[in-house]
């Protein structure tokens, strides 16, 4: 989704008001319930957030300089690949691809079921059309793309076929390489 | 958490990147514990499937196909999306009279009575939803505000975040009926 991005596309920053950051990390964790206990990492109270307006009403959050969470239109905030390496694997929902997959991901493909129900992929909890999820992978440790549920789990083991989830986000794709300061 | 001081990937990604040698020479040297964990027998990394160079090319032709595949999908729904538009047509008729209509708003997700009603009490005439002789509904409204109607649907899409849709203000003199 944001393969293209580059720092061409952002137009503006600015601070914003506390109490839209607080609105926003009350809505991150309504999201994301595992994450309140790691909230104050994450938006550390006395830090303030940045807004860093895109095209195409894309909003980057960040603290210090770094990436939280992204939000395009008024649509769920989407944590960064670098916010969920930092956090346990259980703070967000996830689903494991096979390792064949990870080319295709890397490469800005979205995932077809096959990769979600072959011997090394995973979805350990049932979840609905719509979800976001991180994703792993078959043999890694971490987190390499973060996608949403084109249909509910269930509907991808029994289908077993098309697009099981859009990517938003992977490693190397244009958000990824703005770096970790932006 | 360490990334890969060369592709900037968590190590683990590095055999997926085109500097997959560059990688593994800066993942010894500076974390030489990490890199016998990712490559733990002749420096080849755990979990490489023993493909062979055939089946390697293969596959990477159809990550290609199907990237490819989906880029284009992508571009023909933005181009549809560009060249969508809403037409503001002004009607003459009769000598003195025009009424304004209203097609395309089927693109937006928009209540059409809503919009109608609105129409109708902001320029204080009459507005009401008519199905178009291609069966979309439109809004016909009553008395010569083309302009205005044009005004405020700008102003209403850039609100609502579609400014790529383009509002436009038509002279339509054969008004079929
Ligand atoms: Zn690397």
């Amino acid at each position: 989704m944001f393969k293209k991005f580059t720092r061409d596309d952002i137009s503006s920053r600015s601070n914003i008001k506390s109490s839209v950051q607080r609105s926003l990390r009350t809505r991150f964790v309504d999201q994301f319930p595992n994450i309140e206990e790691h909230i104050d990492e994450v938006v550390p109270k006395k830090s303030q957030l940045t807004q860093v307006k895109c095209q195409d009403r894309l909003s980057l959050y960040t603290a210090d300089g770094e990436l939280v969470f992204l939000q395009q239109h008024d649509d769920d905030l989407i944590p960064s690949l670098r916010l969920v390496h930092k956090l346990p694997k259980d703070t967000f929902p996830w689903v494991r691809v096979d390792r064949g997959a990870i080319k295709f991901i890397l490469g800005g493909a979205n995932i077809m079921c096959p990769g979600l129900t072959s011997a090394g992929a995973e979805m350990p909890v049932s979840y609905e059309k719509g979800q976001l999820v991180a994703i792993y992978a078959e043999g890694k440790e971490h987190a390499l793309a973060i996608g949403r549920l084109e249909m509910s789990t269930d509907d991808i083991t029994k289908l077993n076929k098309g697009i099981g989830v859009t990517v938003i986000l992977f490693l190397g794709d244009g958000i990824w390489n703005l770096g970790p300061q932006i | 958490m360490i990334y890969c001081g060369v592709c900037t990937l968590p190590p683990e990604y590095c055999e997926f990147g085109g500097a997959h040698k560059r990688c593994k020479e800066w993942l010894e040297k500076n974390h030489a514990d990490m890199f016998q964990k990712i490559y733990p027998v002749d420096g080849v990394a755990a979990g490489v499937s023993s493909l062979s160079v055939e089946k390697q090319e293969e596959i990477d032709r159809k990550v290609q196909k199907q990237v490819a595949r989906e880029e284009a999908k992508a571009e023909r729904e933005l181009a549809k999306k560009l060249s969508s538009k809403i037409l503001v047509k002004r009607i003459e008729r009769n000598k003195r009279k025009h009424i304004i209509v209203v097609a395309g708003l089927e693109q937006i997700d928009v209540e059409m009575k809503k919009m109608a009603k609105t129409f109708a009490s902001r320029f204080a005439t009459g507005a009401s939803v008519t199905k178009s002789p291609e069966g979309k509904d439109e809004i016909v409204i009553q008395g010569d505000v083309g302009e205005e109607v044009e005004e405020y649907l700008v102003a209403y899409l850039s609100k609502e975040g579609l400014s790529d849709i383009k509002v436009e203000l038509v002279e339509d003199k054969k008004r079929k009926k």
